[in-house]
């Protein structure tokens, strides 16, 4: 069993807090119409998601689907610029451009959430094809629902991804439901991971809000990828808390008895337990959890202050700089508008 | 330039060569393999096969299998990992074998390739070539005869081009390679034979988004793209022998960006158009050139702005009725000669 140190196990337990509490602010900021469109919460898979990204290294790349707030915060990127993303806010990690399910950085090697289930799946394919072309020992993490499996694109990602030896791990969160439709419903085989035998890849599957097998069986299947390029499989078994969007109660599809018993297994309440184990004191815990509020309340406000985007930058980043010369030819007879907003509106420039 | 690109500056070539339009794609490729490590061919029969169409014949052996790189029968996996690696700044050129086939792979350029500049607010840019071509006219029947050109240029975040000779194959085709965005180039079964000369300097490029007047004329403006281009000027030469009627070609080879502009001076001075596509006209790149035109010339056109493209059927395998529903030579002429009052 991996043992991670005191100190290290702490921050992971203050990560998996901030996007609790992200996300408990998130759905109020949505209740009161601060936030629009899809907005897909994670509370209930913190150990899922800061376990992996833990073992993720800092140089390895990451593409998720939709739900994607935690894996943006476990990640690094500060929950003010995932906050103004949400808010659609010029601040936001993808200028008011993206919304709940486009987050990024770049810079942290976070290529994106995606809003097409399983349609990042080539893309990660191709990020790995494109780390053995540059010759970089690094490997990239894909992450997806488990409804994604059955998609053709996941078919298609995993064979080219065994067929041509690529390092990508895909990372099947299994919190039991494709919207409202369970697993048992939707896939033939529900131990999803045994999917990967179809394309002879390596696969593991993991009690996902157990903080410390998450970090294990990453490790394990990351490394491979990473040193010997060994494409792989990781379902980490967990549970969503809350609907399947906000704006789905939940509970048509399940009883509130079976939330209620997935919350006595509280991924964070099993991480405190070992914390208490380790010797660390209720207070300090205390104020642990109260500073993971206090930053997101921080977040909330510097999202509140940040300007929206501009008009006269609607076309931003839709284009290349100097396309704008590629389509000065393109105004004679356009549509109503098009002048003012896009061409006006920083059209490849 | 960045540091992928060969430092040197390229030693100027002039002089031209008569190929055919497949050897200029071929050439456009092997050029730009050589100067830009980032660049790697992908898709179906592209190596070992030498190409379905065999664009890409010899290049396996000169470049190896990392950079001319088969692929499973997986259009959408392929398609999808070309967006990839480019975001990571690769520049995949991916081969499609016939466009009917990259509907396969619709989510991957429609919903991912077209959404990632403006979706991520600029923070990531997808420099992808997707290569395939349209067109019917072999008796390939309803699925395999198809040309959906218009579908991509009809998304915002794509660009379009349709080059209709081998010299703005070559040059089109590496703008597209050097451009920072994804381009489609769409190619034409028919047309991969076509002969014509070409420019020998490997720093011959065709801009995207300038049109080309392809044959002078003062009666009446033709407007076409790729191999619909080839029927409008053979339909040009046959008007001016049997009826005197001297029409004008504009060869739009870009779609999206539309060099509108062009086609608007011919029309201004012509007074007339008809506009020609391979495809279905009906939500077409002809209905959209039709509102352009009948927008910016409205004071000076003389005729209702006339459309010819495939009949509005998928395509049936018997040899008359393809021949009938396509947009074949007597039915551009007929169209040219009703909008100039000269057919009753």
């Amino acid at each position: 069993m991996t043992t991670v140190a005191k100190s290290t196990l702490l921050e992971l337990w203050e990560q998996m807090l901030l996007i609790r509490h992200f996300e408990t602010e998130t759905e109020r900021a949505y209740k009161a119409a601060l936030i629009g469109g899809y907005c897909h919460l994670s509370s209930g898979q913190e150990a899922a998601t800061v376990g992996t990204m833990h073992a993720l290294g800092s140089d390895d790349l990451l593409i998720t689907g939709y739900r994607c707030h935690g894996f943006a915060l476990a990640r690094g990127v500060a929950p003010e610029a995932v906050m103004a993303e949400l808010f659609g806010r010029a601040g936001g990690c993808a200028h008011g451009r993206g919304g709940s399910m486009h987050l990024l950085d770049v810079e942290r090697g976070y290529y994106g959430g995606w809003g097409i289930v399983a349609g990042q799946l080539p893309l990660a394919t191709g990020l790995a094809l494109a780390l053995v072309r540059q010759g970089r020992q690094q490997c990239v993490l894909c992450e997806l629902g488990d409804g994604a499996i059955n998609m053709g694109a996941w078919h298609e990602s995993l064979n080219l991804a065994a067929v041509w030896r690529l390092p990508v791990v895909f990372l099947v969160m299994n919190n039991a439901y494709g919207m409202g439709t369970s697993v048992e419903r939707a896939s033939a085989v529900t131990d999803l991971h045994r999917r990967a035998a179809a394309y002879d890849i390596p696969s593991l599957r993991v009690d996902g809000d157990d903080l410390l097998a998450v970090v294990e069986a990453s490790s394990s299947l990351l490394s491979g990828a990473r040193s010997e390029r060994v494409p792989a499989v990781l379902e980490l078994v967990t549970y969503r808390y809350r609907g399947h969007s906000v704006a789905d109660p939940g509970f048509a599809y399940r009883s509130a008895e079976e939330i209620e018993e997935h919350m006595h297994r509280d991924p964070i309440q099993r991480v405190r337990a070992l914390l208490v184990e380790e010797g660390l004191a209720d207070a300090e815990l205390e104020g642990v959890e109260h500073a993971a509020q206090e930053r997101v309340a921080a977040a909330v406000e510097w999202a509140r202050a940040d300007p929206p985007p501009a008009v006269s930058e609607l076309a931003r980043g839709m284009y290349a700089p100097g396309s704008a010369a590629q389509f000065a030819r393109m105004l004679a007879g356009a549509p109503f508008g098009e002048r003012e907003l896009v061409f006006a509106g920083g059209l490849g420039q | 330039m960045t540091p992928a690109e060969t430092a040197e500056t390229p030693t100027p070539v002039s002089g031209t060569e008569v190929m055919t339009y497949r050897e200029a794609l071929r050439l456009a490729l092997r050029e730009e393999l050589q100067r830009d490590e980032r660049v790697f061919i992908m898709g179906e029969e592209v190596g070992v096969f030498e190409g379905a169409y065999k664009v890409t014949a010899g290049l396996l052996a000169e470049f190896g299998p990392d950079r001319v790189r088969d692929t499973p029968i997986s259009e959408e996996g392929f398609v999808g990992a070309g967006v990839g690696a480019a975001m990571i700044g690769e520049r995949p050129v991916v081969e499609i074998m016939t466009i009917n086939f990259l509907l396969v792979a619709m989510d991957q350029v429609v919903n991912h390739a077209a959404k990632i500049g403006a979706m991520f607010g600029g923070e990531v840019r997808c420099p992808l070539v997707i290569r395939t071509p349209n067109g019917a006219g072999n008796q390939l029947t309803a699925q395999h005869s198809q040309s959906f050109e218009g579908w991509f240029a009809a998304t915002p975040g794509l660009k379009v081009v349709a080059p209709a000779n081998p010299a703005d194959a070559k040059g089109l085709l590496k703008s597209a390679i050097r451009d920072d965005d994804p381009v489609l180039v769409v190619e034409n079964l028919a047309i991969y034979k076509e002969r014509g000369e070409v420019p020998l300097d490997p720093e011959h490029l065709v801009p995207i988004g300038l049109a080309r007047v392809a044959r002078e004329g003062a009666d009446i403006t033709l407007v076409a793209h790729g191999f619909a281009t080839v029927r409008a000027l053979h339909v040009a030469e046959r008007l001016k022998r049997d009826h005197g009627v001297d029409a004008e070609v504009v060869d739009l080879r870009s779609l999206r960006p539309l060099d509108v502009d062009t086609v608007v001076e011919s029309v201004t001075k012509t007074n007339r158009a008809v506009c020609i596509e391979e495809g279905w006209p009906t939500y077409g790149v002809t209905a959209e050139l039709a509102a352009r035109i009948q927008k910016a010339c409205f004071d000076d056109l003389d005729a209702p702005v006339e459309r010819v493209g495939m009949a509005e059927v998928p395509l049936p395998y018997a040899k008359g009725l393809e021949t009938a529903a396509m947009p074949n030579e007597d039915r551009i002429a007929a169209a040219v000669l009703t909008t100039l009052g000269l057919r009753g």
